[in-house]
């Protein structure tokens, strides 16, 4: 068992990914994220590893690119726009498989929109996050222990199916200081990269990294093939908590720092003899589907709670498949719910049933 | 008999797709042939751009990766970082480089990045069909310049060169040419000297050839060459714009 120590989400997420074996990060300033940055400012040069301030978020996610072809483990971390930049290089990534974590620290949009917390890149990060028939992995930790133990995670899972993850954050995440367990890392056993560009030393044929097919059908079948590995990810690794859901008549769902706030919400409401439960997805994508299907058949009532317009409601929607009504609360543009709001919605939906 | 010429091992065996007349052929040869000459082709990798050459990662018998329309010098980079043994070569033409590509160059240049740049100057945009380029010429016809290029709206060309070889990363900056024999040999030479610098980790090196796009000019192969020598080569002046290795005997 390692220490436990008191540290900021951003910083969490650095040394976690630093325990994961990644010695390759590439990013470019931005707010609410900018501690990570200067944690592996800080760290890489000791570890003999590269920090590289890029000119740009394309120019940092390209970097990652060809860190990613050389097969090594490597991250960029940003916050939406400059996430949205990103978009171009994820694409390609994706196309040609290739594993990486990006990470988003979430803040308001549209636009430049403000520097708060946010949770409205959630249809950016599960849906399109760049052009084309693509996924990424999606991970969403709600506490700073979460982020330490995700980070690992994603990395392994990325090289897995080789396939860019994501750890989808947010300001408050990224800025809260909680105590964390480090875990010791004796051996990293990481994943053989065959395909690698890396110098082919005259003993093999030369490796081509690609997203470049000219015939369609060979297009089609690239991406059929990629799409098959998602259905073995679906399968595999749909990651989600359950709190108190299993007598629960109306069952929050929420992820990140709004299921925080849901879960204060839901104990109030137990206080007051509601049987409130909350449902935490934990991957964004895969999205917890079966779970959530079975909770349709118990549960009465369902609400998204998320710092957006809607937007995870939509997948919540998918899962309950009509089975359930599926209420929708949220603040956005960096507000962020009270407990008291939530228990609000939970007393409303409740009272309908009396 | 005496062999005097064959195919460089570090050319795949598969023919082009290169129109008949362009000298993206010349250029690929001579990059293989020095990466046979300095035996690194087992540790190279080689970044392929968006545009013509964009099936230069079929070509190359090194590893190869295709990038993003001019982001090669970034996924260089990051190859680079990752592998700071490696021999790393980005071969780009003049829109991915100077125009949609302009910051990543400059920066890699700047960061003074171990790589080379072969960069292909032909004035035009070729695999789009013929479209104005940042170094399309002052008053050349393009499908996107159909009255020719007018400077008062449509800018002056970019003479990448003489741009970056301003700044403290660039080991060496060398425009040559490959119309003549002369030409061709002296280019060798260039980019042989550019992976030289790189292997002995000077800095960022970058070799422009002026090239032709007779299917795109209009021309025949063979008046491609002339207008070349006539329109580009007043414009954009062969020659060395910066050597490291020559300013550190004369420093």
């Amino acid at each position: 068992m390692g220490e436990k120590i008191l540290m900021k989400g951003n910083e969490a997420l650095a040394e976690a990914a630093i325990l994961a074996g990644c010695r390759h990060f590439f990013g470019y300033p931005i707010t609410p994220q900018t501690e990570l940055a200067a944690y592996m400012a800080k760290r890489m040069p000791k570890l003999g590893g590269t920090f590289l301030q890029a000119e740009s978020e394309v120019a940092a996610i390209n970097m990652v690119l060809g860190a990613a072809s050389a097969g090594v483990r490597t991250m960029t971390s940003s916050s939406s726009p400059g996430v949205s930049l990103k978009s171009e290089g994820v694409s390609y990534l994706a196309g040609s498989d290739l594993p990486c974590l990006i990470i988003n620290v979430q803040r308001g949009g549209p636009g430049l929109g403000g520097i708060q917390p946010s949770q409205a890149d959630y249809w950016q990060a599960t849906k399109a996050l760049g052009h084309g028939d693509f996924q990424i992995f999606v991970f969403a930790p709600s506490t700073v222990q979460e982020m330490v133990d995700l980070v690992n995670q994603a990395f392994d899972l990325a090289d897995e199916y080789r396939m860019p993850a994501m750890i989808l954050a947010d300001g408050m995440l990224g800025q809260m200081m909680e105590p964390v367990e480090i875990p010791e890392v004796s051996e990293l056993k990481l994943k053989d990269k065959p395909w690698a560009t890396n110098g082919h030393k005259n003993s093999r044929e030369h490796n081509i990294i690609n997203s470049l097919y000219m015939q369609p059908e060979d297009l089609e079948q690239t991406i059929r093939d990629r799409f098959a590995r998602y259905d073995d990810a679906k399968a595999k690794h749909q990651v989600f908590e359950s709190y108190l859901t299993e007598d629960a008549d109306i069952v929050v769902v929420a992820y990140g720092a709004s299921s925080r706030i849901s879960r204060s919400a839901v104990e109030q409401a137990r206080e007051l003899g509601i049987k409130a439960g909350l449902f935490r997805p934990i991957t964004l994508w895969p999205f917890p589907n079966d779970e959530l299907y079975k909770l349709a058949g118990s549960a009465k009532k369902f609400l998204a709670v998320e710092m957006s317009m809607g937007q995870m409601v939509d997948d919540v929607r998918l899962a309950v498949n009509g089975r359930k009504p599926v209420e929708f609360f949220g603040r956005t543009g960096g507000v962020i719910p009270t407990p008291a709001e939530v228990l609000e919605q939970i007393k409303k939906l409740a009272g309908g049933d009396r | 008999m005496a062999v005097v010429f064959e195919k460089p091992h570090a050319l795949t065996n598969v023919p082009t797709h290169y129109c008949p007349g362009c000298t993206h052929g010349i250029v690929h040869r001579l990059v293989a042939q020095v990466l046979d000459e300095l035996g690194v082709e087992g540790r190279t990798v080689g970044v392929a751009p968006v545009g013509c050459a964009v099936f230069a990662y079929n070509y190359f018998n090194c590893d190869m990766i295709q990038s993003p329309h001019g982001r090669a010098p970034a996924v260089a980079t990051g190859v680079k970082r990752a592998l700071p043994e490696s021999v790393v070569f980005t071969y780009q033409g003049d829109g991915d480089l100077a125009a949609i590509g302009t910051a990543e160059t400059v920066h890699a240049a700047a960061r003074g990045e171990n790589i080379t740049i072969i960069f292909i100057n032909n004035a035009i945009y070729g695999m789009t069909g013929g479209q104005m380029a940042p170094t399309s010429l002052p008053g050349q016809v393009t499908q996107t310049s159909p009255y020719g290029r007018d400077v008062k709206t449509q800018g002056h060309p970019i003479r990448v060169c003489e741009m970056l070889s301003s700044l403290d990363g660039v080991a060496l900056a060398q425009r040559c040419s490959v119309d003549t024999v002369k030409n061709v040999n002296a280019t060798k030479q260039a980019i042989k000297k550019a992976f030289q610098y790189q292997i002995e980790g000077k800095g960022c090196t970058i070799v422009e050839v002026l090239s032709t796009c007779p299917t795109n000019w209009g021309l025949e192969p063979n008046e491609a060459l002339d207008w070349l020598r006539e329109n580009m080569m007043p414009y954009y002046p062969l020659g060395v714009y910066k050597d490291a290795a020559e300013e550190e005997n004369n420093g």
